[in-house]
């Protein structure tokens, strides 16, 4: 974990709301794990004080990347920043994916929109190249399926209106590979989080593992301020867990969906 | 003056501190966690979050939501109780060469002595912040310091736990905090902290819910300052222990304003959670002013606004 100024290399559209952004990150780029973020003050923010949780999207040299959309205030102002512009980056942050190791299990990454993000470095990184499930509401919430292409992975497309790909929500093509052939394979998710649900029951039953990142709300990033908690089984109990310490990533099988009363 | 360097160290009660800024319980964890971005030597304290004899869940999610220059919180003092807490963070903190205070809070006065009573046994703990004011949780916490019969009962109850020094921390949701100072102080406070959060509540309009699951929280950040400030110089006025003032401190010059009101030493607190770094630049920019103002001993700051002309 390091706290480091970092310059905007670049910053461009990607597709309708989506943009992708490169940073000079010396000594944070290096340190990047599959899964983990990047937790960045966006400083032309004046009375929005919080730093925003970005998954680090690729890794190339002293670089990193992100790729997000525009949901809210501050992704709205980190959007208008130019290239030559500073954010104040700590990272890398989280327990992210585990590498499948050679001769494992086939990984089936499985995103639901700017999900993706998570997901590049751990296909990038895995000796194993397996199958990646890209879903979305429309063709242009479908992202990075060339680049997914050219590392050497299966890409299955699915959107709920059926401009691109198969017409269906994701977890439809991801249950019928699995119904096809459950053997030796490991699911790896990151999206919205009734997909991850989703993801999660569909796992339980092909009795599938699944490591799943979960998008919680988040405040201080680094495990002090207990915002990002989530429920989480513990030998016959249950406690809160950081989603920015404990997680992002989580084994599906300890996550309790709905917290006891 | 001249070439000396100035002298930064203030004393609560028998604390005494190298520096007069410290971090503010619930901000700052148990220390491990920020030990990897920031000096925590550099510190006057640190001050860990809030401790409960027991074991704590916390509230249901979502705990905090941004507002507009501040921040409403409702974690419900999640925690591993005195044990956990001194089998998992109490050996790193032991390490550090500037004091740890331990915040603790309970839902009776006996849980509060009892928690004093273990940390005196503990050995090496610098002083203990009683949190009487926190607004997010059922029981205990903000009852005891809006009840000045109750504050009363559980400072002494504590103070006859411990020799350990005592800092009450003070809630804002009262009419007038004089009162509730001084009867902190004459029950036995070495010093006070001024303030905890602001009882506050935000709802989302599409969906017409509350944004926190809590329903309601506490506000902190650069907005309430104004309103910290404010209690401060009251307090400051009606005892004679000293103050640490905290509320909304995102500079030196923040800081700086706190101990003109009266605060003999201030807390960093929800600046934590978007620069780390904050209480280490607010140190250097305090004494840089001090400089600048040829001022040789910090204490010559304290309570020395001017009101009314001379």
């Amino acid at each position: 974990m390091v706290e480091q100024t970092v310059q905007i290399v670049s910053n461009d559209l990607d597709s309708d709301l989506y943009y992708r952004l490169v940073a000079r990150g010396t000594q944070i780029a290096p340190l990047v794990q599959p899964g983990q973020f990047a937790h960045l003050r966006i400083l032309p923010m004046k009375e929005a004080l919080l730093r925003r949780p970005f998954s680090v999207f690729q890794v190339l040299g002293d670089t990193f990347s992100i790729l997000y959309k525009v949901v809210g205030k501050g992704t709205s102002h980190l959007s208008r920043m130019r290239p030559g512009e500073e954010l104040s980056a700590i990272g890398p942050l989280g327990h992210g994916f585990t590498v499948p190791q050679p001769g494992a299990e086939t990984p089936l990454l499985v995103a639901g929109g700017y999900g993706m993000a998570a997901l590049y470095l751990l296909a990038q990184r895995s000796p194993q190249k397996g199958i990646v499930f890209v879903g979305g509401r429309r063709q242009v919430d479908i992202l990075c399926e060339k680049e997914f292409q050219a590392l050497g992975w299966d890409v299955r497309v699915a959107t709920e209106d059926g401009s691109r790909g198969e017409k269906a929500l994701i977890t439809q093509p991801l249950t019928d590979e699995l119904r096809r052939d459950r053997r030796a394979r490991e699911v790896f998710a990151c999206g919205p989080t009734p997909m991850l649900k989703a993801v999660a029951r569909i796992a339980d039953q092909y009795n599938v593992p699944a490591e799943l990142s979960m998008d919680e709300h988040m405040c201080c990033g680094v495990g002090v301020c207990l915002t990002c908690v989530l429920p989480v089984k513990t030998n016959g109990a249950w406690e809160y867990q950081r989603a920015c310490t404990e997680g992002p990533v989580f084994d599906s099988r300890q996550i309790l969906w709905e917290p006891p009363p | 003056m001249g070439a000396s360097a100035v002298n930064l160290s203030v004393q609560l009660g028998k604390l005494k501190l190298q520096n007069p800024v410290m971090v503010a319980s619930g901000t700052f964890g148990y220390g491990a966690e920020y030990s990897g971005l920031v000096d925590l030597n550099q510190l006057g304290a640190v001050v860990v979050k809030g401790i409960r004899l027991g074991p704590v869940r916390g509230n249901p999610t979502p705990r905090t939501v941004e507002v507009s220059s501040g921040l409403i919180n409702a974690i419900g003092l999640q925690g591993p109780g005195v044990d956990g807490f001194i089998e998992k963070y109490w050996p790193f903190l032991k390490t550090l060469q500037v004091p740890t205070i331990i915040n603790i809070w309970g839902t009776t006065v006996e849980e509060y002595s009892e928690a004093a009573r273990r940390f005196d046994a503990l050995g090496g703990v610098g002083a203990l912040e009683l949190n009487v004011s926190c607004p997010n949780i059922k029981k205990g916490g903000a009852q005891f310091g809006t009840d000045l019969q109750l504050l009363a009962q559980v400072v002494s109850a504590c103070r006859k736990a411990t020799a350990l020094p005592l800092i009450t921390k003070m809630s804002p949701n009262v009419v007038s905090v004089g009162p509730f100072a001084r009867v902190a102080e004459e029950s036995g406070s070495d010093a006070l902290s001024i303030m905890n959060s602001y009882p506050a509540m935000a709802i989302d309009i599409e969906t017409r819910r509350p944004r926190l699951g809590n329903v309601t929280g506490g506000l902190t950040g650069p907005c309430i300052k104004p309103i910290a400030i404010k209690l401060v110089w009251e307090a400051a006025k009606a005892v004679k222990i000293p103050i640490i003032g905290m509320g909304g401190i995102q500079n030196a010059s923040d800081a700086i304003e706190f101990m003109i009101a009266g605060a003999t030493a201030v807390a960093v607190g929800t600046a934590n959670f978007y620069e780390p770094q904050t209480a280490v630049q607010v140190i250097a920019g305090i004494a840089e002013y001090l400089k600048r103002h040829e001022i040789d001993d910090i204490a010559e700051l304290t309570g020395t606004v001017q009101i009314g002309s001379d």
